[in-house]
């Protein structure tokens, strides 16, 4: 910057890059917002959750727990996909392309199996929506954390695309890096709600 | 000011004509729809909220005139239910709160200094979204559709056992259109704060408006996912049969409550907060001096924002809360004072060293001071249990809570108008029809509001249509109904202001009240990129400090929408970046959003076949063109 000159004093930034990655980019700041926002939700469903609890004698309240195979299976499948995912980040900063294209779809494979292992967790929750309070906060519970599912798979569908057929920019980049943030977050965010789910009923029953 | 001159008129002329080429708008329909300029965004956020706010008075007017007198059966009941549901609804969620927000879409990025909003597309998005839904609420209100089970919508009154119908749905889902545009605006609001202030504006040097509105958008990120989710719970109870609030198979409505007021109470601060930046932006102004205080003034404006999630069991006293737990949520009704008291002793002190300049900005100011005073005092009586379960639901919660949000924010709010009016049109309002516009607002605001906390202690209940002449209220419901007239003439003549003014009002310059913040070292009203030249910014008061503008950023496009994004704390310049430019996209997505949450209410599987049009307009918006990426590969450098 040129600060010699008080009187015109102009500062250039036409040598500053155009785009940035982490917390320097706006998209960063766009995905940090989304993930308050839906941590918030999740946090609130939680919260009914155990909240019902303290109202009802028993819990689970006159049903099986759920089962606990398709759900531990899903956990350690999503845990999994962390390692293709955090590889395609890791490659997105280097600006590979070749790599972040198959870092894209090879965890597009794990959200295949991860979806499907979700349609068995529902039918293994032992409860149906409208069964009782208890069964409407644990389908709210997963099927909120399935809406993230489905739609981190559908942004990670149509970036992988745009990534192939291009046209292609350093920007996006850092969107293929935003990306996995957030899909870091959708699957951390499945712990504690994996917790409440299957574990509670199990662990804690009233 | 000569700083002015310096950011902006040195500029060349042909500078300016590839800005306008490249920030501006295509002509016709579809350009305008498709803009992505913050301030034509903002401005018609600004209108469209407006305009439910007199529709919310109008039904207001209707509630006087019917309560004017006894036994009166000027409406019935089942149309009374809507009318105080709607008109609570429609103040909250597609006023107050838009509004407040709108403001802030307009003029944060004036206030620090950049060319538009973070993320424009979203912002035209969250404007489509919100218009959309308030008129799928009027639309159902004037097919007699409309909600009935209050602003606040208390199940079990509000479930499917005893409203049955889609009068609720809609108020459910009226809900979810609101709070995503308002979720989207705080994301915008954050990052335009942090990310594109003007190079040199470090922490220290952020205006107190964009402190307030940073503040008020984490509020919202926080507060509104709990409404959302409620009123998805309440849906799904209502069209699918869960039961989260049906006792009779484990359900609680008392969770209705705590989810609602965990929204509910920060909403009131989320309303609060801006006017409180907006005070200051006044009282800075008129009274010729930096504001006394600035570091306090900052830690308060963010202690009000942590303390108002811990209030919100007080609108529940009269529930089977524990005590134990009431007396906690008592404290901190007693503790969020300290801040709000902080504020008022700096602004106290400002005004009281400075030279005051009485127009009618201040004049709103000053009516803010004995108005929320007020307010408050009752606010403290009802923030003890004893006291509240006397005069709960009682015309006295009516009267604390129109002081609180009138005198908390609407003044404010028009004070604010009246400020930044210039800025926005190039034009003055009139000083004369403006001060007869806020002496009618005054005396009516009062002679409506204040009878009402006697008619509450003397046990009127609100939400009630009509009551028999042996109960004694009439008169005074006589009185308050001419008060709410006066409010009404007195919205009329501002109306009448802002029309005639708008192409007769004395042409106002870039800076008419000589006032310290950037938005005013720009024209009025601003080019579609609002700054010719970046400015570098030196001090707090950057027009009034002789070093406050050290000079501009050079080296962005001006024939592109490239702008500078800086450091979070240091406001140090870290890259450029090349703006999406206007879309038809965000109109498209709002449109198919729209189909999806409508027709939801008459069929859960609109869920399923809605959200394709959505996804498909999602992708449609993301998809980059060939030729915006060839646009930003010519001005690329890595990092």
């Amino acid at each position: 910057m040129n600060r010699s000159r008080p009187e015109a004093a102009s500062f250039d930034v036409s040598a500053l890059p155009s785009y940035a990655f982490g917390h320097r980019s706006l998209m960063w700041w766009a995905t940090f917002g989304v993930v308050l926002i839906e941590g918030t939700v999740f946090a609130l469903a939680i919260v009914a959750y155990f909240y019902l609890r303290t109202r009802n004698a028993n819990w689970p309240p006159g049903v099986l727990a759920p089962g606990l195979l398709f759900g531990t299976l899903n956990t350690v499948v999503m845990l999994a996909s962390g390692i293709p995912n955090e590889w395609t980040r890791r490659r997105a900063r280097k600006e590979d392309l070749r790599a972040v294209q198959i870092g894209m779809f090879v965890c597009l494979a794990f959200a295949v199996v991860f979806l499907t292992l979700r349609v068995f967790e529902f039918r293994s929750l032992n409860v149906a929506w409208d069964t009782n309070a208890y069964g409407s906060a644990v389908w709210m519970l997963l099927g909120l954390h399935t809406v993230h599912l489905v739609t981190d798979a559908l942004d990670t569908v149509v970036l992988a695309v745009l990534m192939v057929t291009g046209p292609i920019e350093g920007k996006r980049f850092v969107d293929v890096s935003e990306n996995a943030e957030y899909w870091w977050f959708v699957i951390l965010a499945w712990l504690p709600i994996y917790g409440v789910i299957y574990l509670v009923p199990h662990l804690w029953p009233a | 000011m000569s700083a002015s001159f310096d950011v902006d008129r040195r500029a060349t002329s042909a500078q300016h004509e590839a800005l306008a080429g490249a920030w501006g708008d295509k002509p016709g329909l579809v350009g305008w729809l498709s803009t992505v300029d913050h301030k034509r965004v903002g401005v018609r956020f600004i209108v469209t909220a407006f305009g439910f706010f007199v529709a919310a008075g109008v039904l207001a007017a209707i509630m006087r005139w019917q309560l004017a007198r006894p036994d009166n059966h000027l409406v019935g009941p089942d149309l009374y239910n809507q009318l105080f549901t709607m008109h609570g609804t429609t103040m909250m969620f597609l006023f107050a709160v838009p509004m407040m927000l709108a403001v802030g879409v307009y003029f944060v990025p004036l206030v620090v200094g950049t060319r538009n909003i973070a993320f424009p597309r979203m912002n035209a998005f969250a404007y489509y979204i919100y218009l959309f839904g308030g008129l799928m609420l009027y639309a159902a209100f004037l097919l007699d559709t409309g909600p009935d089970a209050g602003w606040f919508s208390y199940t079990p009154l509000a479930g499917p056992q005893y409203s049955a119908g889609k009068r609720v749905d809609f108020w459910a889902q009226l809900v979810t259109f609101t709070e995503i545009s308002s979720l989207l605006v705080a994301i915008q609001l954050i990052t335009t704060v942090l990310k594109l202030r003007a190079p040199g504006m470090a922490l220290q040097r952020i205006p107190l408006f964009a402190w307030a509105m940073m503040v008020t958008s984490f509020m919202v990120i926080f507060a509104m996912p709990s409404v959302m989710f409620a009123s998805t719970s309440l849906i799904t109870d209502r069209l699918v049969g869960t039961h989260f609030f049906n006792h009779a198979e484990g359900g609680d409505s008392v969770l209705w409550q705590h989810l609602f007021w965990f929204f509910g109470h920060p909403e009131v601060y989320i309303i609060f907060v801006p006017a409180l930046g907006m005070m200051s932006s006044i009282i800075s102004t008129f009274a010729r001096r930096p504001i006394f205080g600035h570091l306090v003034m900052v830690l308060s404006l963010v202690t009000t924002g942590f303390l108002g999630f811990g209030l919100w069991v007080h609108h529940m006293f009269a529930t089977d809360v524990p005590e134990l737990g009431k007396s906690f949520f008592t404290a901190v009704s007693m503790m969020i004072a300290i801040p709000t008291a902080l504020q008022i002793f700096n602004w106290t002190v400002t005004l009281w060293t400075g030279k005051l300049v009485f127009r009618t900005p201040l004049l709103f100011v000053l009516a803010f001071f004995f108005i929320l005073l007020i307010g408050g005092l009752t606010g403290l009586m009802l923030g003890s249990v004893p006291l509240d379960l006397q005069i709960h639901d009682t015309y006295f919660v009516v009267a604390h809570l129109h002081y609180v949000l009138i005198g908390g924010s609407v003044f404010p709010l028009f004070g604010a108008f009246y400020y930044w009016f210039p800025k926005m049109t190039g034009r003055m309002l009139s000083e004369r029809l403006g001060k007869w516009n806020f002496w009618l607002f005054f005396i009516g605001f009062n002679v409506a509001f204040f009878p009402m906390h006697i008619l509450g202690l003397r046990g009127m209940p609100r939400r009630v249509y009509t009551y028999p002449t042996e109960m004694g209220w009439g008169e005074l419901n006589f009185v308050a109904t001419l008060g709410a007239t006066t409010i009404a003439l007195s919205v009329a003549l501002f109306v009448v202001n802002v029309v005639r003014s708008v192409r007769h009002g004395a042409v106002a310059g870039d800076n008419p009240w000589n006032s310290p913040t950037l938005e005013w070292a720009t024209a009025s009203p601003p080019g579609p990129y609002n700054f010719a030249r970046i400015p570098v910014v030196g001090a707090r008061e950057p027009l009034w400090d002789p070093g406050g503008i050290r000079g501009h950023v050079t080296g962005l496009a001006d024939d592109k929408p490239e702008l500078l994004v800086t450091s979070v704390v240091d406001a140090e310049p870290d890259h450029r970046f090349l703006f999406p430019g206007p879309s038809i996209w965000p109109f498209l997505t709002a449109v198919a959003t729209t189909a999806m949450l409508v027709a939801s209410v008459f069929t859960p599987w609109a869920v399923v076949w809605g959200s394709i049009p959505v996804v498909v307009t999602m992708i449609g918006w993301f998809w980059p063109k060939r030729r915006d990426t060839e646009a930003s590969l010519a001005l690329e450098r890595k990092p």
